[in-house]
């Protein structure tokens, strides 16, 4: 218990101070996870629906694909990112690995599967009527689209939070792709790996407990706009 | 939803910009000099002197010289001679040029259960394995595990890899320290990253070297920059100028200034 009262009180001290390296660590996690975020909402939200909404041969295929996606590990995301992104591999010309960007692109991969898999389910769920009232009322797939994700809108919250847990959580892709390079890809989780591989427990703990903080602020905030919806 | 997307995306091109503000340089380097700290102690002094921002991966060697074949990094400094002339030689680097040195001491328990303290590196090694006391290896191909190795052939033929005593931890050096230490055993460590290790744990510390000074522990760190000809896209003239950097008179006495506990971690030795 020492070592979390210990970390408990390094934690206060490492944001009272202003601390660069925290910061920055607080800064790369937010700006990679919600670019992340972002992008896989962008992307996974129409795929997700067209999976949910539409009937075609091979359905459930498609769907067990989709949900095996959500158990690949981190290391394996990023372990096929480095090879991609390296420049021996097909994307090498860009120059991204151990960038910003390389952990972003690597995170979406994380995302995707969540964000298609939670959208088509909620898809389902949503009251056949409405697509029946809406198709009688002559409304296009586009706004059939729009209608459906606001009517989903709770259930894609939770979604979206989801991916966000396992994207702000993870370290797998930071630590291959980014290089955890301080200042630059040092994310709050490969700070507290380089902090513990360097047998600094304390600062290991205090880190988890400023990520702890962080999405605990994300979710606030979340809330606030889930009460806001609901008036 | 709106507010949150364009906050980030203010966020993140403030971020973008101050990013590309200096020139970099990528550097693919060993757990050693990112343990100790001499990195971050070295490359704000690179920054001003030249402007240009060092950029640093800290993996074991033997990963840093795949990096450098593969391109991913401009410069490379690692301690692992023979693979790095082994890596020059097959005209993936350049320009190595030795930097500095400390040694590699022998680390184990306060109590020696092993008793081998003050013994040379042959005869420890052939002990340890008698007596089958509890050693842990980097298991990392880095710097400190192919010495390691070495060692094991030298004074065995073979590395006892299926041993139970023998545990390879696959981690940095700091890390396999605290698992030698929760273990009682004894592990290869250079002498920077053990007096790290000692500055960090103060009175609570129930290790200490039992194996030092020996002429085979020598642990020689060089530079090497990667090639152009095989890399095209390689930074060549930011490598350069780190390289002529590190070498320089200056920067030499910085690493020798570089102290913990009142120790020197590093030597410099760069040829004049």
């Amino acid at each position: 218990m020492n070592l979390f009262t210990d970390g408990f009180e390094e934690a206060i001290q490492l944001l009272a101070s202003g601390n660069e390296s925290v910061y920055s660590a607080i800064s790369v996690t937010v700006t990679v996870s919600s670019w992340s975020l972002f992008i896989s909402l962008l992307i996974g939200l129409p795929l997700g629906f067209l999976l949910g909404y539409y009937q075609f041969p091979g359905k459930t295929v498609v769907r067990t694909i989709v949900d095996t996606f959500l158990a690949l590990p981190t290391v394996v995301i990023g372990l096929v990112a480095y090879t991609s992104l390296s420049q021996v591999g097909f994307l090498g010309e860009y120059n991204l690995l151990f960038t910003q960007k390389a952990i972003i692109i690597g995170q979406i991969f994380l995302g995707l599967p969540i964000i298609i898999a939670l959208t088509a389910a909620q898809v389902e769920m949503v009251d056949k009527r409405l697509y029946l009232s809406l198709k009688g009322l002559g409304a296009s797939s586009l706004q059939i689209l729009k209608a459906t994700l606001i009517e989903a809108r709770f259930g894609l919250m939770t979604a979206a939070m989801t991916a966000y847990g396992r994207i702000i959580t993870e370290i797998g892709i930071s630590m291959m792709v980014g290089g955890n390079i301080k200042y630059h890809t040092r994310t709050i989780t490969t700070a507290i790996a380089l902090e513990t591989g360097k047998g600094e427990f304390v600062t290991g703990i205090a880190l988890g407990l400023v990520l702890f903080v962080v999405a605990l602020m994300v979710n606030i905030a979340l809330s606030i706009l889930k009460r806001k919806w609901t008036q | 939803m709106i507010k949150k997307t364009l906050l980030t995306l203010g966020l993140s091109t403030l971020m973008a910009m101050s990013l590309t503000a200096n020139d970099s340089l990528m550097m693919a380097t060993t757990t050693s000099t990112e343990d100790t700290g001499l990195l971050d102690y070295l490359a704000p002094q690179f920054e001003k002197d030249t402007g240009t921002t060092l950029k640093w991966v800290a993996t074991g060697t033997g990963k840093a010289l795949k990096m450098g074949e593969n391109c991913d990094v401009d410069v490379l400094l690692v301690h692992a001679p023979s693979a790095e002339k082994k890596f020059v030689d097959e005209g993936f680097g350049v320009n190595r040029n030795e930097v500095m040195f400390n040694d590699f001491v022998i680390i184990g328990p306060v109590s020696d259960p092993a008793g081998i303290s003050g013994k040379s590196t042959d005869d420890a090694f052939k002990e340890i394995k008698e007596k089958k006391a509890n050693f842990l290896s980097r298991g990392d191909n880095s710097g400190t595990h192919k010495k390691e190795l070495g060692m094991w052939e030298k004074v065995s033929k073979i590395v006892p890899e299926k041993d139970s005593w023998y545990v390879q931890t696959g981690q940095g050096m700091i890390a396999t320290i605290n698992m030698a230490s929760e273990k009682s055993g004894y592990t290869l460590t250079d002498r920077g990253t053990w007096i790290k290790y000692e500055s960090q744990k103060g009175d609570k510390n129930n290790m200490k070297i039992v194996v030092e000074n020996d002429n085979s522990l020598f642990n020689q760190y060089s530079v090497i920059t990667v090639n152009k000809d095989k890399c095209p896209n390689v930074k060549t003239k930011l490598a350069s100028d780190f390289s002529n950097w590190i070498v320089k008179d200056e920067t030499q006495k910085l690493i020798g200034d570089f102290k913990l506990l009142n120790k020197p971690l590093f030597t410099p030795n760069a040829k004049k």
